[in-house]
């Protein structure tokens, strides 16, 4: 289908304009997948909680209220954008568009199934570090510019967390780049045809994985490190002046960006949209194969969702100097050992 | 042109011993703030993260019910108190009807005590559930606050049953009861009894024993035993201080002086104790009711008193154990059909300025947790 749209955009444009206007229609529908998500996503979340607090979750809007988040996302369409008197209005509005271009940006390297990737660079896990940090920025920004002390007490947590983690998620990435010896998040995938790295890797890679995990959530905010937010100490932490429109961006901003984490996690622990195979049963490995790639690789996404929704929904919150503690004291020298060790794996070649 | 209004006072500049300079500023916590629960306004300054003092403001739903109690008669006063603290009302209900009793030299039937009795453990196991719920929610943990409710839920239909009001009960009366038990109330209570003995534990594995739970309250805003003696603290925040405090043992009323139950003493005085003490309060509840359940005597429910009650000339004072501490209830009479003056004393008032003793120094996320643990009611403060 995508070859055929683009044979129609050459015959009927010049190559250059065909080429600009395919990538209009690549980023209309990375928009679309962004709002859909967000809207499932919400969904889900609620579902799952509803799961762990013996309630049944919304359940009028539609068949189990599967309307339900469409009907919120009108709501917030239609509410009024309030800016507080003392705001500063050019960084106030500014601020969620930060939230949102980052991840938008990072949701454009997801690679949803084989060659089903809009943006395939070579230093793509890079890159998606990289671009998942500007979000800080927008956080931060509308911390300050909400003239609002709790916002501000928000986005200074906010910052001081989100460059704490940032560190235990490039560490224990950097372990497994040493297996898989490349960036491009296609060659990680493809670098698992053997098998997943988190079976292959040995005690390395799962310790790698866990600690992905931990910094992973702390990163998007969720869970028990939800502290810019902090509903019971800040009310609603860094977009307690937001309404309408810029709420629902950094709300939905957030959602997104644990479906990324969880997409990192499963590009390069779990072998993405790679099926899973066991050794040499012929007849199991050709049913595995028989699943299309992209149901492996949004099954192992929502697993690893799963898991984060679940300890979100279970543990209560880490006070901010517990926090920093615990990524500074614990993580960042388990993260270094664990790279040691997992060189040392390499190096004595069991990996292959 | 809006006016501006100048800031109160210029905040100090701090120096800090690792040599930052900081400025201290003003936060107004509530009236209208998640964990405060209800209207209850916190001036905190703030350092950064640390707390450098809290003023607490109260008044913000005060109805002048003690005044009210004047202009009523003592049967209409029962229902007033069942507004302040709205977790503990049978005992607050009970904690005035003994005051009139007693000064009306009326024995209530021994039907009528150990309904009452059982009647105030179910409140008190309803409000530490609730309670339990709160506090995991204040520190994040919000499934807490689901399963606090869902045993809760029980107990509340015990009561709609029996009383017809799930909150506001005004089921216990001057004399006795206003009428006589449902014909379900055993049957029910004795199966909510088995189901919470299971569930408690549960509350446990949840939160008790969650590695971030105890980090966020074990040594977090200690208090003395001096010290709670010298603010007038009591009930389980007391107890968790080493304070031996309990009315039901120092002065049994009703069906206390019976039943073998234990007075919930702890001795570090920390958040994690004050949790600590509610949940094995829970455990005695629960023995209390056990002992009583299968024993309530047959016989009249209340003794006929008159319709207006009117009490001898003198001064009346009966104090009760709530789910809160001692509550106490003063009556001045001079003979009419009102009280000429009525004085409560709440244990939320005396537990809530203790507050600044605990959490100056610590951080904004400890202050919830202590508040959460001091298991405060606003409209027992406000009155």
């Amino acid at each position: 289908m995508i070859e055929s749209i683009e044979y129609w955009l050459h015959t009927h444009f010049s190559p250059a304009w065909a080429g600009f206007l395919g990538w209009v229609l690549v980023g209309a529908v990375y928009l679309g997948i962004f709002a859909i998500l967000g809207l499932v996503l919400v969904y889900v979340e609620r579902k799952v909680a509803a799961f762990f607090q013996l309630r049944l979750g919304p359940m009028r809007v539609g068949p189990w209220g599967t309307t339900q988040t469409i009907a919120d996302a009108i709501k917030l369409l239609l509410k009024e954008p309030v800016t507080p008197d003392k705001a500063d209005r050019f960084l106030y509005n500014l601020a969620p568009f930060f939230v949102v271009t980052a991840t938008l940006m990072a949701l454009a390297l997801t690679p949803f199934g084989k060659h089903l990737q809009a943006f395939d660079i070579d230093i793509g896990l890079f890159f998606l570090l990289a671009v998942s940090s500007v979000g800080v920025v927008g956080i931060l920004l509308a911390g300050w510019a909400s003239d609002n002390k709790y916002s501000l007490i928000g986005a200074m947590r906010s910052g001081a967390q989100i460059v704490s983690y940032e560190l235990s998620v490039g560490l224990s990435l950097v372990t497994m780049l040493l297996l898989t010896e490349s960036l491009q998040l296609s060659e990680i995938i493809e670098s698992q045809q053997a098998g997943w790295w988190i079976f292959r890797g040995h005690v390395p890679a799962f310790v790698a994985f866990v600690l992905f995990v931990i910094a992973g959530t702390a990163e998007t905010n969720r869970g028990p490190f939800d502290l810019p937010e902090a509903e019971s100490e800040l009310t609603a932490g860094f977009h307690t002046e937001y309404s309408g429109l810029k709420f629902a961006f950094f709300f939905l901003a957030e959602f997104v960006n644990m479906f990324m984490i969880a997409v990192v996690a499963s590009t390069v622990f779990l072998g993405g949209w790679m099926p899973f195979h066991l050794g040499d049963w012929a007849a199991f490995n050709a049913v595995m194969d028989f699943i299309p790639g992209p149901l492996w690789f949004l099954g192992k996404v929502v697993f690893i969702m799963f898991l984060m929704m679940w300890f979100k929904w279970t543990f209560p919150r880490l006070r901010i100097d517990q926090l920093l503690t615990l990524e500074w004291k614990y993580l960042l020298p388990l993260n270094l050992a664990n790279l040691v060790l997992m060189a040392f794996v390499v190096l004595m070649k069991w990996h292959l | 042109m809006k006016e501006q209004q100048p800031p109160l006072e210029e905040p100090p500049v701090v120096e800090n011993p690792d040599g930052l300079r900081t400025e201290e500023y003003f936060v107004n916590m509530g009236p209208q703030h998640p964990s405060t629960h209800g209207v209850l306004q916190l001036v905190l300054t703030i350092n950064g993260e640390t707390i450098v003092n809290i003023e607490p403001h109260i008044g913000y739903i005060h109805r002048s019910i003690e005044k009210m109690c004047e202009r009523d008669t003592y049967r209409q006063i029962v229902h007033l108190t069942d507004r302040m603290d709205y977790l503990s009302c049978h005992m607050n209900n009970e904690a005035v009807c003994l005051a009139v009793e007693k000064a009306l030299e009326v024995e209530v039937p021994e039907r009528a005590k150990v309904v009452r009795t059982i009647l105030s453990e179910l409140t008190r196991l309803a409000s530490h559930q609730l309670w339990w719920g709160v506090m995991g929610m204040d520190l994040g943990a919000i499934t807490t606050f689901l399963y606090g409710f869902r045993d809760r839920e029980m107990i509340n239909d015990i009561f709609e049953e029996t009383c017809g009001a799930r909150l506001t009960m005004n089921y216990i009366a001057p004399g006795g009861l206003m009428y006589d038990i449902h014909p379900n109330f055993q049957r029910r209570t004795k199966a909510f009894v088995e189901h919470f003995k299971k569930k408690l534990p549960e509350y446990d594995r949840l939160l008790s024993d969650n590695i971030i739970f105890r980090k966020r309250t074990e040594g977090i805003g200690i208090l003395s035993k001096e010290d709670a003696i010298a603010f007038g603290v009591t009930g389980p925040t007391a107890r968790a201080s080493g304070f031996s405090c309990d009315v039901r043992k120092k002065q049994p009323y009703s069906a206390y002086d019976r039943v073998d139950f234990e007075e919930i003493l702890l001795e570090a005085g920390d958040s994690f104790a004050r949790y600590k003490a509610r949940i094995l309060e829970m455990w005695e509840s629960l023995k209390i009711i056990e002992q009583l359940i299968d024993n309530i005597p047959e016989g009249e429910h209340q003794v006929k008193t008159r319709q207006v009650i009117k009490l001898p000339k003198g001064e009346f004072y009966q104090r009760v154990e709530t789910a809160r501490g001692e509550f106490g209830v003063y009556i001045i009479s001079d003979g009419k059909k009102s009280p000429y003056r009525l004085k409560f004393r709440s244990p939320g008032f005396s537990n809530l300025f203790v507050l600044n003793h605990l959490a100056k120094g610590a951080k904004i996320a400890d202050l919830v947790a202590i508040m959460s643990t001091l298991d405060l009611v606003m409209p027992d403060i406000d009155r």
